[in-house]
C-alpha cells in the first residue's frame, strides 16, 4: 500500500496509532519473516534513487538499502522500493510501511525530536543550492531579488528559502509543489526564475532532467547545510543499530582499502586485525547486532565500499560527476568519520 | 493539543491575497492564509459557474438547435471528464502559452499578464502595520512588482472549478427550468412581456425553488473541490496544512484542523442556502 492521498494517510496513521509498539524491537525479525526489506526511496532523483535502463532501482541511496538487505537477509536484491515523495516520506517510515528511509531526507532536531524516527547516519553531506536559467544572467542567489522560486513542499528547502529571503531582505516568493518532478518542470516551463533543492540534487535535475543542460547553471552559494542519511523508526534500538553500522561499515572498507573486487581475497589472505573484524575472518561483529559473522562482507561485496558507491552513482565514473568535497573519508581532508568496528 | 499552532511557520507562502503573511508569523495565521485562498478562489469560481450554468441552461432550452447542440457538448465534455485534469490542461496551457516573466505583456496600464500571474493595480495593506496605499505593478527583472496579483496557479483553478462546475449547474438550471410550465410563459406573453422580462420575473423565480436544494450540493462541492489546488501549487488550506503537518509532524493535529474548517464552511454555506430557500419556497396553502 503506499500513501498517496490525505484518506490513505489518515488510514496510516490510524494503524499507526492504534498499534504504537508492535514493532519496538521486532524490526529485524519482520525482514527475516517477510524475507524482504522494505526500503522508501524518492521518487526519482538520478544518480540517487531512480529506476534503471532495466526498471531496477539503482543509485546512491539505493545502495544503502542493498547493503542493508545483503547483512540482513544475505541478498543485496531481497528490497522492496517504495518511491516517497517528501509529504509521504515520514507517514511511511511512521506506520510502519517501510522498514527504512534512505531518501534524500536532512537531519534536523525537529525531525529527529518530534517525527518518531531516528537518523542513524551521514551517508550524504549536502547543501542547498539554486538552479537557474543561464538567460537570466544571474551569478549569485543574492541577486535574486523578487524572483519566484519553485521549491517542493514540507522540505528543510522550504524553511532555508524563507530564511534566506528574510535575511538577505530578497522578497523572493516561493511557488510550492508537493512533487519534486512538478517543481523543476515549473522551472524549465518558465514559471519561476530559480529551483532551489539540495545542491547533489540540482546537479541531478540539471544533468537528466533539463531539455538542455548548458542552459542551466547551478549557483556558487549553497544557504545551509543538509546532512543526508537512512533514517528508521524510534523505538527499535537493535535495527537503529543494524543500519547505523551498516553505513559506517562501508565507510570503514573504504579507509582500509577494502573493496568489491578485492575482499574475498583478503578474506582468505589478510592477517590485518581491523579487516579480519571488518569481513568476519576474526572477531565476530555481526553477533553483537543480532547478525552473523559475514554481514559486512555481504555488504561490501554487493555494492562494493563507500567510496565506490559514491564514484560509482554520483562521482567520478557517474554523469553527475560530483566532487566528493566533504563527503570524502575524514583521513583525505573531509568529514566522513566512521565510529571504529571493533 | 492545539498549542503548536503558536510555533513561527517558518515557510513562506506564495500567494497570500488580503493577507500579509511572513515566515516569522505563527502556524494558525499560516493555516488563515490558506483558507483565505481557498475563499479567494471559491467564491469568484462559485458566481462564475452560476453565471456559465444559467447562460448554459437557457441555450439547452432555447429554440435555436444550434445553441441546444453546443449547450449539450459543453455539458458532456465537461461533465464526464476528471476535474483534476482538467485543471492540469488549464495550468500547463497557462504556463505554455503566457510570456515569460521577464517579459510580461501589458494588457492595460497597469495590468501585466505573464508566466508570473496578472497584475493588476491594487489599493491595500503594504507591509504589516504599515497601513493602506495604492501600489502600481511595473515591470521588474524577474518579475512584475506591486500591485496587486494573482498566479497561473489561481487562474487556472478558478477557471477549471468555474467551467466544471458550471456544467453541473447548467444541468440543474435546465431542469428547474423544465418544471415550469410553459402556459405560466404564454400567459406573461399575452400580457406583453418582453422575454427577458418573461425569463426573470416569470421563469427564473418559479425555477429557483427546484434549483436552490440541487445547486447548494454543487456549490458545496466546489469549495471542496478547491482543494484539488495541491495538484498545481497553489496555496490552498489543503495545501498550506500539508506542509504545516509536514513540517511539524503534528499530522492527525492538522488533518484534524484542516477537516474541521471545511466542515464549518460547508454547513454554513449549506446554512445559507437553505435560509435562502425557505425565503423562496412557496407560503401557506399551494
Amino acid at each position: 500500500m503506499q500513501v498517496r492521498s490525505l484518506p490513505g494517510l489518515a488510514l496510516a496513521l490510524a494503524c499507526a496509532a492504534l498499534a504504537p509498539h508492535a514493532w519496538a524491537g521486532k524490526t529485524l525479525d519482520a525482514v527475516k519473516q517477510r524475507g524482504q526489506l522494505q526500503c522508501g526511496v524518492s521518487t526519482g532523483v538520478a544518480g540517487f534513487s531512480a529506476p534503471d535502463a532495466k526498471g531496477r532501482w539503482a543509485g546512491f541511496d539505493v545502495d544503502f538499502c542493498r547493503a542493508v538487505a545483503a547483512a540482513v537477509l544475505g541478498d543485496p536484491q531481497k528490497v522492496a522500493f517504495t518511491p516517497l515523495n517528501a509529504q509521504q516520506r515520514f507517514t511511511a517510515l511512521q506506520s510502519g510501511q517501510v522498514d527504512m528511509l534512505s531518501r534524500n531526507t536532512s537531519w534536523t532536531l525537529t525531525r529527529d525530536a518530534s517525527l518518531g524516527l531516528s537518523f542513524t547516519a551521514i551517508t550524504y553531506l549536502d547543501g542547498q543550492g539554486f538552479l537557474v536559467p543561464k538567460k537570466l544572467k544571474v551569478d549569485s542567489a543574492k541577486k535574486l531579488k523578487n524572483a519566484q522560486v519553485c521549491v517542493q513542499a514540507g522540505t528543510t528547502t522550504e524553511k532555508n528559502l524563507a530564511d534566506f529571503s528574510r535575511a538577505n531582505k530578497l522578497a523572493i516568493k516561493p511557488v510550492v509543489f508537493d512533487t519534486y518532478e512538478a517543481g523543476f518542470k515549473a522551472l524549465f516551463a518558465g514559471r519561476c526564475q530559480a529551483y532551489t533543492a539540495d545542491a547533489s540534487a540540482l546537479a541531478s535535475i540539471r544533468n537528466k532532467e533539463a531539455p538542455n543542460p548548458d542552459d542551466y547553471l547551478v549557483l556558487p552559494e549553497l544557504i545551509s547545510k543538509e546532512p543526508l542519511g537512512p533514517a528508521v523508526r524510534r523505538g527499535d534500538d537493535e535495527w537503529f543499530a543494524i543500519v547505523k553500522w551498516t553505513v559506517f561499515g562501508l565507510q570503514e572498507a573504504e579507509e582500509l582499502g577494502l573493496t568489491r573486487a578485492n575482499v574475498d581475497q583478503l578474506l582468505k589472505t589478510s592477517s590485518d586485525p581491523a579487516i579480519q573484524r571488518l569481513i568476519g575472518s576474526g572477531e565476530d561483529t555481526g553477533k553483537l547486532l543480532g547478525l552473523d559473522k559475514a554481514w559486512l562482507y555481504r555488504a561490501i561485496k554487493a555494492v562494493g565500499n563507500y567510496g565506490e558507491i559514491f564514484d560509482r552513482n554520483v562521482g567520478a565514473q557517474s554523469p553527475l560527476k560530483l566532487p566528493r568535497g566533504a563527503n570524502k573519508l575524514w583521513n583525505k581532508g573531509g568529514l566522513i568519520y566512521p565510529p571504529p568496528i571493533r | 493539543m492545539l498549542g503548536f499552532l503558536n510555533q513561527p511557520a517558518g515557510f513562506d507562502i506564495g500567494e497570500t491575497g488580503l493577507l500579509v503573511f511572513d515566515a516569522a508569523q505563527p502556524l494558525w495565521r499560516a493555516l488563515l492564509v490558506g483558507l483565505g485562498n481557498t475563499l479567494r478562489v471559491s467564491l469568484p469560481a462559485l458566481l462564475m459557474a452560476c453565471l456559465i450554468g444559467l447562460l448554459v441552461a437557457l441555450g439547452r432550452t432555447s429554440g435555436s438547435r444550434t445553441w441546444r447542440a453546443l449547450g449539450g457538448v459543453y455539458v458532456d465534455t465537461v461533465r464526464n471528464t476528471p476535474l483534476l485534469l482538467q485543471l492540469l490542461m488549464w495550468y500547463f496551457l497557462l504556463i505554455e502559452w503566457l510570456p515569460d516573466s521577464t517579459q510580461a505583456i501589458s494588457l492595460l496600464p497597469g495590468v501585466w499578464l505573464s508566466k508570473g500571474g496578472l497584475a493588476f493595480p491594487w489599493y491595500g495593506p503594504v507591509e504589516a502595520g504599515a497601513g493602506w496605499a495604492w501600489s502600481w505593478p511595473q515591470q521588474d527583472t524577474f518579475n512584475v512588482v506591486g500591485g496587486a496579483a494573482v498566479s497561473p496557479e489561481y487562474l487556472s483553478l478558478a477557471l477549471a472549478l468555474s467551467i466544471y462546475t458550471g456544467a453541473f449547474l447548467a444541468e440543474v438550471i435546465r431542469g428547474g427550468i423544465e418544471s415550469v410550465p410553459s402556459s405560466l410563459m404564454e400567459a406573461a406573453e399575452t400580457l406583453g412581456a418582453t422575454r427577458l422580462q418573461q425569463i426573470s420575473r416569470v421563469l427564473l423565480p418559479q425555477a429557483l425553488r427546484t434549483i436552490v436544494p440541487a445547486a447548494t450540493n454543487q456549490f458545496l462541492n466546489l469549495i471542496k473541490n478547491s482543494s484539488l489546488a495541491v495538484a498545481v501549487g497553489y496555496p490552498d488550506l489543503v495545501s498550506v496544512g500539508n506542509t504545516a503537518l509536514n513540517q511539524t509532524g503534528r499530522v492527525v493535529e492538522c488533518v484534524l484542523v484542516m477537516m474541521s474548517v471545511y466542515l464549518a464552511l460547508s454547513l454554513s454555506t449549506a446554512a445559507l442556502m437553505n435560509w435562502f430557500n425557505a425565503r423562496h419556497a412557496l407560503k401557506g396553502p399551494a
